[in-house]
């Protein structure tokens, strides 16, 4: 298992970065953490003529808070993040997912921005930045934008993101004073991919927001039932989000088992985040 | 078409080139063309055989490292990336063979490994583990190692070997458990 | 500071010397082998021409070079299905080796093989065994051969039809159980250079024995035996029989050094070793018994469907009839009906795996003893303590051959059921199930052969067949004791061990026989089958080093000792028998003055042949070849002692079952051991605390999964699930030590043990929970989606 032969850049600006994507556009692939990536490579399940390894370039390596986002860099690693200050303060919910994803010396290197790049439908970032209505900042030959998680998650491993452009940050709307979280996951073995992961924010304002995967093409937020999970109806809300989804069977699961079981962790995860919203509340 | 801008510059971006960086204190210098995985590197061109190798996904963690301080998998990483890094390998851990570190004395009396493939790694995130968080409960251990696969000893014998090497009754502050 | 074992220094510290760290010849070349996309397809042609002009590349060796130039292995088949080191006119799985590349470094290898055409016809293939048997329409893997049934064979031990007349009640169950491999962490590794100059071929290689399999390569490649040498390093990662299966590719890279004129390295990936090294079978099975009211098993009759895959390669059929002596598992029936088939389909070849064939005996066995017990409303425990086999019955002769050396099942028993505190843990169920929960409580009982007799694998043919052939017994092993001019000494086995701390053991023991300090005695493991001592059975596998191996470097020390203290008497002008052995000297009896230090013992026999008694041989240089008189072929009535000593184990576990998701969560494990004289507490439960998560593994998460059309599926460790630290639940083990008499130390292997008993014990006890449900667990993995869609259809029923 050895992979194909590429030709390596180390941009050491995000200028120089974009530049080179931008003229190999198509042939190159941006390599951050590798933890997604170069499994694909050394299985030659992919290749690409160049790899563009961003992992000099020193200003991407960031947690910000910023008004109303928690803005995290191209280069943050997920460790970095679930021991952040700021992460836990402002956005305790991604901190928690993070306990999901792989195992900690994957998270060492891996990055959020990574994860949400590689769009994985069974991956707990998407699910999270969907849930929270968060967004992408891209950069690239024509400039800057901003996209929000709903519009840049297009399919199985597919984002609107150009093959010129750089994922540089990733925004993740703060959870306000006063809310309840939860993440729930159903997986083989801990630290697997999910076999279905249910990300819950439950507001001070009474609204609920919901982001699920593994069970679409794309991770996605069940609207009809963050309606009634805020109206308290949890069975309801559960019996919508599986409404909504439209998984696939595999070696892992079938499409009935998925469909069941985004019903039964969306419960799990609106009981839990309100439990804990009340908790707030009273603490 | 890219080739045509940029004639033989481009070449250079496929060619082996030499890599320097440090490896148990001591500095290295190989070539490596950019494919090469940072393991094969280690193990071939800079000849230490300590680092094992078990999937190549990233999976079972026998070829995990300390690279700039901290846990990865070599595997996953290439050799170019290593450039000016400084890399600690099993064969580091240790002054020498006669002088071993506690967690390595500890593995070795709470019978932590059988065959030894999977205990380069073992001993490299469980170094890692300690130095971020000195007394680890059970539970600590067991989710910071769980991304290391061993196939012989069925893992009890590890958790065992990190907490005594810890100094931990594995209880943590609050009674932590096997959960 | 002391280490635990003296293996432990050199692997802490980045040391060991596994096979990929060997620096073995100059000029090594790298194989990458071309694998089939297909389960089953006709190889048209393969054109390698844009390959072979690749810069880097030496030579591509394809199923024609290897039909021209070796012969198919030779198996036990009645009828043969040439079984080649390449595919040479089908492919028959997945991940079938179709050519190799040689090159000049792995990454070139690997780029090389993209470059391979191979003109494929695909056809239709069949994965199931019992499908593949009796589906008329199922496609036949080897049209010479006209059927998938590669063998078949119908035993009878007592009167099973009287044992089935006569029942209260019969029980019958329809079974699956997975394909799943102990894939040990480091994987196959194999570097054969070819000597042109000298016609001889050295491998090196992880194969950890039998070493029945020297021959088989020797007679596959056309050379004489002893042109063949095979060599294997002092450390292994892992094997559990897995790497038992390597030899074919032992003549497959040596064909491909003869065939390109380079030494070729080949390091088998993870992807090749999912798909395409070894495993158990999967096995579809029929098991029936019969019981007198009070719960007395009176007989039993299975049918059984073992998968070996596209080709039949030995040891196989061991999955079938390694376990024959022991298929009454701890129970005192008589009475027993086989109908077995051994059967090829398009999955990947099979071999042993820890607990060869045990695991698929337990889990029928032990699945209808339960449902048996719940038929006639009898407590499990209950019902398995009168069938037991009595302490005062051994050594005990199972109608199927089978001596069982000694045990105390009933102690085991009355242990398990104290430590678990089953009647708690029965209290504590009821009151969960009143409020709703699904807890389940499990047994399985098993008896854990070790130390296989060659014998066995004669079941593959009839009594009949057999008469024209030599008969096959023993279970030998060898050890060599070296003492130099100084009294040091140097033990080399053969028993390639791959973590079970042999050289720990062995250097223990001699010390201790020796009277000499564990630091005078280096101990030399590896093999080289050119300068050491070794024979058929040499090896690790089915558990023989705590058996055989032992006993073995036992009994070699004493003969040894025998040399010293004769050398000695001589010199004290003493008679043998006047002199004793104290402390590290020989002396006089009663004249304690007149003593010989063991090194002087030594030293004589190096620097002074003169003074040594009459028709005694210079030097110290001891080999000695040790095997077990109970070893024998089998009889006309087909009866075997497939295994030389037989362990006991009795577990319990408790279990409960998430109605919601499926999950099932195993609370704790309980396993209460009878090997007979335990050697070493700790090494003995670290095999036993692996073993069991091998029995966990293939119990609820891994399986080499196909879908119906063969395509494999699990080709990662992300979809081939190992359990890791996060899915292991507590074990608590006890030990009865019953001594076994047929040993030197009273010792019996146990390094297999729990695996072969854990899926029975966890689908009973998973069994136990969904029993208000009316379910029952006659298939594995117990994955979510498998519980999830029970439920649902339990449910529906309701
Ligand atoms: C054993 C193991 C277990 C794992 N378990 C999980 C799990 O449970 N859940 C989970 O979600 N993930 C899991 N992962 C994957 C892991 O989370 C990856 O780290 C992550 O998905 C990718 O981040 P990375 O920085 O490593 O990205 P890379 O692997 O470097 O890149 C991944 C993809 O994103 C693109 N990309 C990365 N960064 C950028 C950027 N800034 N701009 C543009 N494109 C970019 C790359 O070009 C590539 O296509 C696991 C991985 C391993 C090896
Ligand atoms: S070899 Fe790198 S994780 Fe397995
Ligand atoms: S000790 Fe063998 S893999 Fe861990």
């Amino acid at each position: 298992m050895k992979p194909a032969a590429f030709g390596y850049l180390t941009p050491r600006t995000r200028e120089e970065a974009i530049e080179v994507l931008s003229r190999y556009a198509g042939d190159a692939k941006v390599l951050a953490g590798g933890q997604s990536l170069v499994p694909l490579l050394n299985f030659r399940l992919t290749s690409f003529r160049y790899l563009v390894d961003i992992n000099r370039i020193p200003d991407l390596d960031y947690i910000r808070s910023e008004q109303g986002y928690l803005a995290i860099g191209a280069l943050a690693r997920h460790r970095s993040v679930e021991q952040s200050a700021e992460a836990a303060r402002e956005c305790p919910l991604l901190p928690e997912a993070l306990q999901f994803v792989g195992h900690p010396v994957i998270r060492q290197r891996g990055t959020v921005c990574g994860s949400i790049a590689h769009a994985d439908p069974s991956a707990e970032l998407p699910a999270l930045l969907t849930a929270l209505g968060g967004s992408v900042v891209l950069e690239g030959s024509s400039g800057r934008r901003v996209a929000d998680a709903e519009e840049y998650f297009l399919g199985y491993l597919m984002t609107a993101q150009q093959p010129d452009e750089l994922l540089v940050e990733a925004r993740f709307p703060k959870l306000p004073n006063g809310s309840g979280f939860a993440f729930e996951e159903l997986a083989r073995r801990h630290g697997d991919f999910a076999i279905v992961g249910v990300a819950c924010a439950a507001l001070p304002d009474g609204s609920v927001r919901l982001g699920v995967c593994g069970a679409n093409s794309v991770p996605f937020r069940p609207l009809k039932a963050e309606t009634a999970a805020a109206q308290g109806d949890l069975q309801e809300a559960g019996r919508l989000a599986a409404a909504d989804s439209d998984p696939d069977s595999d070696l892992h699961a079938t499409a009935e088992y998925r469909r069941a079981m985004v019903s039964k962790l969306v419960e799990r995860a609106v009981r839990h985040a309100l439990e804990r919203k009340e908790g707030n509340a009273r603490g | 078409m890219a080739e045509m801008r940029t004639g033989h510059l481009e070449d250079a971006l496929f060619e082996a080139r030499e890599i320097a960086c440090t490896v148990n204190g001591k500095l290295y210098r190989a070539m490596a063309e950019p494919r090469r995985l940072l393991s094969d590197f280690i193990r071939e061109d800079l000849d230490l055989k300590g680092t094992h190798v078990g999937c190549e996904h990233g999976v079972c963690g026998a070829c995990t490292i300390l690279f700039n301080g901290q846990p990865a998998r070599s595997c996953l990483m290439f050799a170019v990336q290593a450039d000016g890094a400084e890399i600690v390998t099993v064969e580091g851990l240790a002054r020498s063979p006669q002088q071993l570190t506690r967690l390595q004395e500890s593995f070795s009396q709470e019978h932590a490994l059988q065959c030894g493939y999977c205990t380069p790694g073992m001993l490299i995130s469980a170094t890692a583990l300690l130095s971020e968080n000195p007394s680890p409960t059970d539970s600590e251990v067991r989710h910071a190692m769980a991304g290391q696969l061993c196939r012989c000893t069925g893992y009890e014998q590890i958790v065992r070997a990190v907490l005594a090497a810890a100094d931990s009754d594995g209880k943590g502050g609050e009674g932590g458990n096997h959960a | 500071m002391d280490l635990y074992r003296v293996e432990d220094r050199r692997l802490l510290t980045g040391h060991g010397t596994f096979l990929d760290d060997l620096s073995t010849v100059p000029n090594v070349h790298h194989a990458a082998i071309l694998r089939s996309p297909y389960p089953h397809a006709r190889i048209r042609n393969i054109d390698a021409s844009k390959a072979l002009a690749m810069e880097g590349v030496d030579a591509v060796l394809t199923g024609r070079d290897v039909a021209k130039m070796s012969r198919p292995f030779a198996s036990a088949l009645p009828r043969q299905a040439a079984y080649y080191s390449l595919a040479v006119d089908k492919a028959r799985f997945v991940g079938e080796p179709i050519a190799v590349v040689v090159a000049k470094d792995r990454y070139l290898a690997e780029d090389a093989l993209a470059l391979i055409d191979v003109d494929y016809e695909q056809l239709p293939a069949v994965v199931d065994p019992e499908q593949a048997v009796i589906d008329p329409d199922a496609p036949i893997l080897h049209e010479d051969v006209g059927t998938n049934v590669a063998l078949h064979r119908t035993l009878r031990y007592g009167d099973p039809e009287e044992a089935f007349r006569q029942a209260d009640v019969v029980v019958k169950r329809r079974l699956r159980f997975p394909k799943y491999g102990s894939t040990p962490l480091e994987t196959f590794g194999v570097v054969a250079a070819w000597n042109a100059a000298e016609d001889t071929l050295t491998i090196w290689s992880n194969f950890h024995g039998p070493f029945s399999m020297h021959p088989v390569v020797a007679q596959a490649l056309g050379i004489p035996s002893n042109k063949l040498r095979f060599i294997v390093p002092g450390d292994i990662g892992g094997g559990f029989g897995i790497k038992t299966s390597i030899y074919p590719y032992l003549a497959l890279i040596g064909l491909a050094s003869r065939f390109s004129g380079v030494p070729v390295k080949w390091i088998e990936d993870r992807q090749e070793n999912l798909m395409a090294s070894s495993s158990g079978t999967d096995r579809v099975s029929e098991v029936e018994l019969a019981a007198a009211n009070d719960g007395t098993i009176l007989g039993v009759r299975m049918k059984i469907y073992d998968n070996v895959g596209g080709y039949f390669r030995p040891p196989e059929p061991g999955c079938t009839f390694r376990p024959l002596g022991n298929y009454v598992g701890g129970y005192s029936f008589r009475n027993l009906d086989v109908d077995a088939y051994i059967v090829f389909t398009n999955k990947s070849l099979t071999g042993p795996n820890r607990g060869y064939g045990c695991p698929h005996l337990y889990f029928g066995l032990e699945r209808v003893v339960d449902e048996m017990a719940h038929k006639l409303g009898l407590d499990p425990a209950e019902v398995r303590r009168r069938n037991l086999i009595p302490k005062a019955a051994f050594p005990y002769r199972t109608p199927t051959g089978g001596l069982y050396d000694a045990g105390d099942y009933e102690a085991c028993l009355d242990t398990l059921l104290e430590t678990a505190d089953y009647e708690g843990l029965r209290r504590m169920q009821a009151d969960a199930r009143q409020h709703g929960r699904l807890v389940g409580i499990g047994f399985a009982f098993g008896v854990d052969p070790s130390v296989s007799n060659m014998g066995y694998v004669d079941i593959a043919a009839t009594p009949e067949e057999r008469k024209r052939r030599r008969p096959k017994s023993g279970a030998t092993q060898g050890t060599t004791i070296q003492v130099d001019d100084l009294g040091k000494v140097t033990v080399e086995i053969s028993t390639t061990p791959q973590g079970q701390s042999h050289e720990t053991m062995v250097r223990r023991h001699i010390a201790q026989e020796l009277g000499i300090p564990e630091v005078d005695i280096t101990v030399i493991s590896g093999m080289d089958t050119a300068t050491r001592s070794w024979t058929i059975p040499s090896g690790s596998y089915s558990s023989r080093f705590a058996s055989i191996g032992i006993s073995s470097a036992v009994v070699t020390a004493r003969k040894v000792l025998e040399k010293l203290g004769r050398i000695a008497a001589h010199q004290l002008e003493a008679d043998p028998s006047d002199v004793e052995y104290v402390d590290g000297n020989f002396r006089v009896k009663g004249a304690p003055e007149r003593s010989l230090a063991f090194r002087h013992a030594a030293g004589i026999a190096h620097w002074d042949p003169a003074s040594l008694p009459p028709g005694t041989d210079p030097g110290i240089y001891v080999t000695h070849f040790h095997t077990m008189p109970t070893a024998l072929p089998p009889d006309d009535e087909d009866r075997v002692n497939s295994s030389n000593t037989y362990g006991f184990m009795a577990d319990l576990c408790l279990v409960e079952v998430d109605r919601e998701t499926g999950e099932v969560e195993v609370k704790k494990y309980w396993g209460v051991h009878d090997s007979g004289v335990i050697l070493d507490h700790k090494i003995a439960e670290g095999q036993i605390q692996g073993s069991f998560v091998h029995g966990l593994g293939g119990a609820m998460y891994e399986e080499m999964a196909y879908d119906e059309d063969g395509a494999f599926l699990t080709g990662t460790f992300m979809d081939y699930l190992c359990p890791t630290f996060l899915e292991v639940p507590p074990l608590e083990t006890r030990y009865v030590e019953t001594p076994s008499p047929f040993t030197v130390l009273g010792s019996k292997g146990i390094g297999e043990s729990a695996t072969e008993t854990v899926p029975a014990c966890i689908a009973n006890a998973v069994t136990d929970a969904l029993r208000p449900l009316g379910i029952e667990v006659n298939e594995l993995p117990v994955t979510p989606t498998k519980v999830w869609n029970w439920l649902q259809q339990a449910q529906s029923e309701a």
